[in-house]
């Protein structure tokens, strides 16, 4: 029983780390952008939610109708005013989304000190449902996961069925040409940074109730989108989810053989995946 | 006055010099075809008046006004488009995909997904297929209806026989003067002498970035388009 209980508190959690990978793949996908700063962006919407909801009295939850769209034109701009003068080749992008992380951290730094904070969502933290005598579920990792799928399977709609997606995956397949169909590159970029952007937030939001961050918690959410994108295969959103359900369950699995190793265990898991399958569980396109 | 005019067109790959002022002209509804031997500047060319490659705003004047230097897709905005060399259809989308996407702009004309479908009927049944899943020669109707969606006033077509089996060059090029009937002036860059010469009503040789040749495909004997060709 202990062991479902851990499989399953994995795989809820789990959808987190896709959600981090989203973000990540789908930024790379259409513009071949590796965004160092990923994490500390994350670590940005973990911050707003907090003074939004100090300033607005709301809960965590609530707080998201500020901070998507918020970081989403934050994204856009960020995109417009700096990113797209480092495309193109592809170290630029490396070291100019590195330093932003830099500057994020310090900013944080100076503005918020390094003291932890979290955020509280009030009594649905402790809720759970109890399905046997010794096996119950967290009420918000549910939610959590069930947010996760919804907004993959968002995306994925958003991709497949809509003209902004079509116009997305064309500027991915050949952002020349894709000009060439009245797209403005400059834009459609601006606007994935901003989708991506909208997506960690929500994701942001979750981690920040589970656990405490400070200014410098982005790196290690950063891993964690990395090791769930390889996994899933890059390019796939599906695949993304099962990268990180895979991810959460190696590090509930660790934690339950040791206290200290859950992330670790997901590191082995991670470098298992890179040694089996290079390619991702569910790769589409090729790199 | 003539659709498109380029004027002493000058264009550079970093050091390098690839035209050294290119003049030529196109009017409304009229079939040009641009030859020459690899190299001679032909692409560059088509490139400049898209916008892919800058160009000084006076060089390239499209309808009266300067276009030269806007981005490709202002240009393609006002009616101008070009069929890519090789294809470049995107490969991540269906062939319908493909072209709708080619008609994202919404200009008014007369092409529609249907009337294209109409012109190239093979593609129909193929609509929902992966675009990388047809031949060289359907890939070829795909790019060109994907071009004909955006109902240009101008198509630019860079080497559309390239790779391709004669029979089916034929084919393809036997839908252009229906485009051209539709009013949409055309122009077809080709290494394919024969083919040129039978697709337009003038012609323009170029070499080593410069136009050696010039005028209507009947009058031009084939000993001068061999020596403005071949610069022997």
């Amino acid at each position: 029983m202990e062991l479902i209980h851990v499989i399953i508190q994995g795989v809820l959690l789990g959808g987190l780390y896709a959600l981090f990978a989203a973000g990540l793949s789908l930024i790379f996908g259409v513009m071949r952008l590796v965004n160092i700063a990923h994490g500390d962006l994350i670590v940005v919407a973990a911050y707003m939610a907090y003074f939004t909801m100090q300033a607005l009295g709301v809960g965590p939850f609530m707080s998201l109708i500020v901070v998507v769209p918020g970081i989403a034109v934050f994204g856009y701009a960020l995109q417009r005013g700096l990113l797209n003068f480092a495309l193109g080749d592809e170290l630029p992008p490396l070291l100019v989304t590195f330093g932003l992380s830099v500057i994020i951290q310090n900013v944080l730094l100076i503005l918020f000190t390094h003291d932890s904070r979290r955020l509280y969502a009030g009594p649905i933290e402790m809720a759970s449902w109890k399905f046997t005598p010794d096996l119950s579920v967290g009420v918000l990792p549910v939610i959590q996961f069930a947010v996760a799928v919804a907004v993959i399977g968002g995306l994925q709609l958003l991709f497949y069925r809509t003209t902004l997606g079509r116009s997305f995956r064309a500027t991915s397949d050949d952002p020349e040409i894709a000009q060439l169909m009245g797209i403005e590159n400059r834009h459609i970029f601006a606007l994935a940074m901003a989708l991506s952007l909208a997506v960690v937030a929500v994701a942001g939001v979750f981690i920040a109730i589970r656990t405490t961050f400070n200014p410098f918690y982005g790196p290690q959410l950063l891993i964690f989108g990395f090791e769930a994108v390889i996994m899933g295969g890059l390019g796939s959103l599906w695949g993304t989810l099962a990268g990180g359900v895979l991810l959460g369950l190696a590090q509930a699995i660790g934690g339950q053989i040791n206290v200290g190793l859950p992330f670790t265990a997901g590191h082995v898991a991670f470098l298992l995946v890179l040694i089996v399958r290079p390619q991702g569980l569910f790769p589409k396109v090729s790199v | 006055m003539a659709l498109l005019e380029v004027n002493s067109l000058t264009a550079f790959y970093g050091d390098f010099q690839a035209l050294y002022g290119v003049s030529l002209s196109v009017d409304e509804g009229q079939a040009v075809a641009v030859i020459g031997a690899n190299g001679a500047g032909k692409s560059t060319l088509l490139k400049s008046i898209v916008g892919m490659i800058r160009a000084a705003p006076g060089m390239i004047r499209f309808a009266g006004e300067a276009i030269g230097g806007v981005r490709s897709p202002k240009i393609v905005a006002r009616g101008v488009t070009m069929v890519p060399e090789g294809r470049r259809l995107f490969s991540s989308l269906t062939v319908e995909e493909n072209l709708r996407i080619g008609g994202q702009l919404g200009r008014p004309g007369p092409w529609t997904l249907q009337r294209v479908l109409d012109l190239f009927p093979m593609l129909a049944e193929r609509r929902g297929q992966a675009s990388t899943s047809l031949s060289g020669g359907q890939q070829q109707m795909v790019a060109i209806g994907r071009a004909l969606m955006s109902n240009p006033r101008l198509l630019l077509c860079d080497e559309i026989s390239l790779g391709l089996a004669p029979i089916v060059v034929r084919e393809i090029f036997q839908r252009l003067p229906k485009i051209v009937a539709e009013g949409t002036a055309v122009v077809v860059v080709e290494q394919d002498v024969v083919q040129a010469l039978a697709a337009s009503n003038y012609l323009y040789c170029l070499q080593e970035g410069r136009v050696l040749l010039e005028g209507a495909s009947r009058s031009l004997s084939r000993e001068a388009i061999k020596a403005a060709y071949f610069g022997v």
